[in-house]
């Protein structure tokens, strides 16, 4: 109890610093500082920027469509196999090409465009309406019971099904509206958001409740600050650790949930590569052409593995009570 | 020498060994324990008057025979009945107009009542009972009336003289139920007799003891069975799901199942798990046909439920120009690379077998998208916006969804074929859909076959039997599926054609076999050519099944379990 006096979480800021005083580093920086001691969270960061970049920008750069199919080129080995003697390789493809003569590298840079965007926008979503959910009913005590009800009804539902049904009755409306390709993100995404915020606000709803009994809020309160204020000022900026944590969770579980769709024959049209996709059209030929399973499978693990990385490392990031020790 | 002698009379241990044990199966029923069997589309239902999936009608014919079943080479045999009807024995009169079946004595239900021609007549009745929504009604066409002098005596009198009398309780699709359990199932209220649905009384060798539906089918031998000796299995297992590869792989690399069903697999696939050693593929080739079926009605997703798929014609496929264009586009031979291999040959035919009424008279082995282009061109389907789609002549854009079930072929044949029509103007959305729902008939699903909620879609198809006129009766304007029938009806292309309705009673009235044979492909040219549908490959049947399961003789002209009861274990596990 002592340190933490001695150590206010978070004081948002604080416009009555005199200028004699040399201005102090922004909090932030600790925070890096303490991120950067944690080896697997850093090696996550890069792996995450890389494959990030590798999707993003790799397309402009290689230029081959992933959907040309050159059948002469079909099922060829990548490059790495000529070290052993096998001769189906070729340059042009570096991971090789699959049985129609699409070129694994650009699948495997589409695929990962999708599934990041996917992964990114369903989890945006889900803070944004678990961190809502949660303050509200932590903070107002007439709809704490109420939302907390919703939540258990969100988490009774189970994603699956739900999909299927949410399939059945939106995806022609949203195909008309937004197209093949757009509609089918929007409701996937969607349908990943909307049964994936119940944990944030459960998370956030108990630290709301703790901190909104302590002294700085009271204080605040009793100047009469407005209630709006105080979420923004004092309770958010508290709530931020819980937050980001469940925020990488999230992504990596949106990239699961959106590869075991495809992978199921669910999600996008067949002619759109995603990695679950990638992996679900590579499984019959596994055999004989591992390679293709173990691309867009690595891809898959790898990136939900940096992401749980960079998430326990932003947890002691963020804890004050660890950070400097 | 001794050696060599040794030597010898091993190896020709070796050999006689599994012939020893081939040999050995007569004996008591059950003796054989448990057969596993791997449908990887889950049947939804034992009743195939509910349901035109191939997985429903074969599943159901474990349980319900017709009265005469066809052999491996499309002849056809008695099953129920003493002999087959013929004019020349007698059974059926020379003015074609009646048939008479004389039912094998002493047969009983799997509930030990007896089997009459009761029964016959009730089947009948209850696929052309109002507002049932028979999938099978086409099969029942031109029958007059059912009579019954005895209990062992069925006359069937047809309304015109019918050259070919055998569509009506004849093979897989046509089995007899049973008049006592399904009495009060009759017309609207056959969807909802779940109990009989599920587990039909029946004459067949087995009888069902749990119903999942798209799961499991648990299934123990009937012990009223007409051969004390069989069938060989006490039980089977059949599981239902998955996908052609895991079962594929259960059966010849795993040995988990004894029979595969139906392994749409590319041909290298095949190749290396049969490597697995624990079982062997099977191929033959029968009526299966791999094609493109073109709607024939607005698909358009704002129009009211009742019009959607409903209402003719479509806004631009029911040119010839069009569905021409987007033939010659297809390179068949890559298609049969590709997917089948030795399974597989081109055809541009509906109807590809047997000989004599397998049209000859369209050849399509040629890629030409230069001369679909110009005939796209001449037609007058430009692109008058630039963006790479042609429009119709009055503004609209050629935008096709190209629909399919999941499976790994068709996703190739789906990428391949949207490439070439594309280079010729048309806009290609891709869909697949899970194969249970595909082809399960749910008359509440968007996504079945049967409501062809999309341009066009891609499927395989065939008769069982040998006989196309029932077949060809699906091109037929009133077998249509619409929300009246609950979506049921064979006509999925929705063709409608005065000329053909006219030459397909033509076809239902001649009794002359060549004849027949030419009427027949001519009905053929008739339906393709005037946008029916796009034929691709004419596809072999491929299933495999344990070294150690033996008599299975593979059936492309019925149910593939046509000959359940004469399965046996061979003790050859290699």
């Amino acid at each position: 109890m002592i340190e933490r006096a001695a150590n206010p979480p978070l004081p948002a800021g604080d416009p009555t610093t005199p200028d004699s005083i040399p201005r102090e580093r922004n909090q932030w920086w600790d925070v890096w500082d303490q991120f950067r001691t944690h080896k697997g969270a850093m090696a996550g960061l890069f792996f995450l920027l890389g494959i990030t970049l590798f999707c993003l920008i790799g397309p402009l750069l290689w230029g081959v469509d992933p959907n040309t199919l050159d059948i002469r080129n079909k099922d060829l080995r990548p490059v790495v196999n000529a070290l052993w003697g096998v001769e189906k390789v070729s340059w042009a493809h570096p991971f090789g090409t699959d049985n129609l003569g699409r070129d694994i590298m650009a699948q495997t840079m589409q695929g990962g465009r999708i599934s990041l965007a996917v992964g990114w926008t369903a989890m945006i979503l889900a803070i944004v309406i678990g961190t809502f959910v949660g303050v509200i009913a932590g903070y107002f005590p007439r709809l704490d019971g109420l939302l907390m009800r919703l939540t258990d009804l969100f988490l009774a539902l189970p994603l699956l099904p739900l999909l299927l049904v949410m399939m059945l009755l939106f995806r022609d409306p949203l195909r008309a509206a937004f197209g093949p390709e757009q509609g089918i993100f929007i409701l996937i995404v969607i349908g990943i958001g909307i049964t994936s915020w119940m944990q944030t606000a459960r998370i956030v709803r108990g630290d709301v409740l703790a901190l909104k009994e302590r002294e700085y809020v009271l204080a605040a309160r009793s100047i009469g600050t407005p209630s709006r204020r105080i979420i923004t000022r004092h309770l958010l900026p508290n709530v931020l650790s819980p937050i980001m944590v469940s925020a990488t969770l999230g992504l990596a579980t949106a990239i699961i949930t959106e590869s075991a769709i495809s992978f199921l024959g669910l999600g996008f049209p067949p002619d759109y590569p995603t990695w679950g996709k990638l992996l679900a059209d590579a499984v019959p030929r596994m055999v004989s052409f591992p390679e293709r399973v173990i691309w867009p499978g690595l891809a898959i693990s790898l990136t939900v593995l940096a992401v749980n990385y960079i998430g326990d490392g932003l947890r002691d990031a963020l804890d004050p009570r660890i950070r400097g020790t | 020498m001794k050696l060599k002698t040794i030597l010898m009379g091993a190896i020709a241990t070796m050999g006689t060994a599994p012939m020893v044990f081939a040999d050995a199966h007569e004996g008591e029923r059950g003796r054989d324990g448990l057969v596993n069997i791997i449908y990887w589309q889950a049947p939804s239902i034992m009743n195939p008057f509910l349901s035109g999936g191939t997985k429903d009608v074969e599943a159901a014919s474990l349980v319900l025979e017709p009265l005469m079943r066809f052999n491996e080479t499309g002849e056809i045999v008695p099953w129920l009945v003493n002999e087959v009807p013929t004019v020349e024995n007698g059974g059926v009169t020379e003015d074609l107009m009646q048939i008479t079946y004389n039912i094998t004595e002493g047969l009983t239900w799997s509930d030990g009542t007896p089997f009459t021609s009761a029964d016959v007549k009730f089947t009948y009745d209850y696929c052309t009972a109002e507002g049932g929504g028979c999938a099978q009604a086409t099969k029942f066409d031109g029958i007059d009336s059912v009579e019954t002098p005895d209990d062992l005596t069925v006359v069937v009198n047809f309304s015109a003289a019918t050259p070919y009398p055998y569509s009506a309780f004849n093979g897989a699709e046509s089995p007899i139920i049973q008049a006592a359990q399904f009495a009060d199932c009759l017309g609207p209220k056959a969807p909802e007799c779940t109990d009989q649905n599920f587990m039909p009384i029946g004459t067949g060798p087995f009888v069902v003891t749990d119903f999942r539906t798209n799961d499991v089918i648990q299934l123990e031998a009937n012990p009223n069975y007409r051969d004390p000796n069989k069938p060989a299995f006490a039980t089977v297992t059949l599981k239902g799901g998955g996908d052609a590869t895991a079962a594929g792989r259960a059966v010849m690399e795993t040995g988990e199942f004894d029979y595969a069903w139906n392994l749409q697999l590319a041909p290298d696939v095949i190749a290396s798990m049969e490597q697995g050693g624990m079982g062997v593929p099977v191929a033959g080739f029968g009526t299966l046909v791999e094609r493109i079926m073109l709607n024939n009605t607005n698909p358009d997703p704002s129009l009211p439920d009742d019009e959607r798929s409903v209402i003719r014609p479509h806004p631009f496929l029911s040119d010839p120009a069009v569905y021409n264009a987007m033939s010659m586009a297809i390179d068949r031979p890559l298609l049969v690379e590709v997917g089948y291999g030795q399974a597989g040959r081109v055809t541009c035919n509906w109807v590809p077998a047997p000989d004599l009424y397998a049209s000859t008279s369209m050849t399509c082995d040629t890629q030409d998208i230069d001369g679909a282009n110009a005939m796209l061109e001449e037609a007058g389907y430009v692109d008058t916006d630039g963006d790479g789609i042609r429009e119709t002549p009055d503004g609209q854009p050629m935008q096709i969804l190209y629909q399919s079930s999941t499976n790994a072929v068709r996703q190739d044949f789906q990428a391949l074929i949207k490439d070439w029509w594309e280079q010729i103007g048309l806009g290609v959305e891709l869909r697949n859909i899970d194969s249970s729902v595909f082809f399960g008939g749910d008359p509440g699903s968007p996504d079945t076959f049967q409501k062809f909620y999309a341009d066009v879609e891609m499927y395989a198809n065939n008769f069982p039997g040998t006989d196309p006129q029932a077949y060809l009766g699906n091109g037929k304007c009133d077998a249509a599926p619409t929300p009246d029938s609950q979506w049921q009806g064979e006509n999925i292309s929705r063709f409608c054609m005065e000329e053909y309705d006219a030459l397909h009673d033509e076809l239902s009235q001649t009794a002359d076999l060549e004849e027949r044979g030419r009427i027949a492909r001519e009905l053929n040219d008739m339906a393709v050519q005037n946008g029916m549908m796009i034929p691709l490959v004419d596809r072999g049947r491929l299933s495999a099944h344990a070294n150690s399961l033996g008599g299975v003789v593979l059936n492309t002209w019925d149910s593939e379990l046509w000959n359940a009861a004469d399965w046996y274990r061979t003790g050859d596990n290699r």
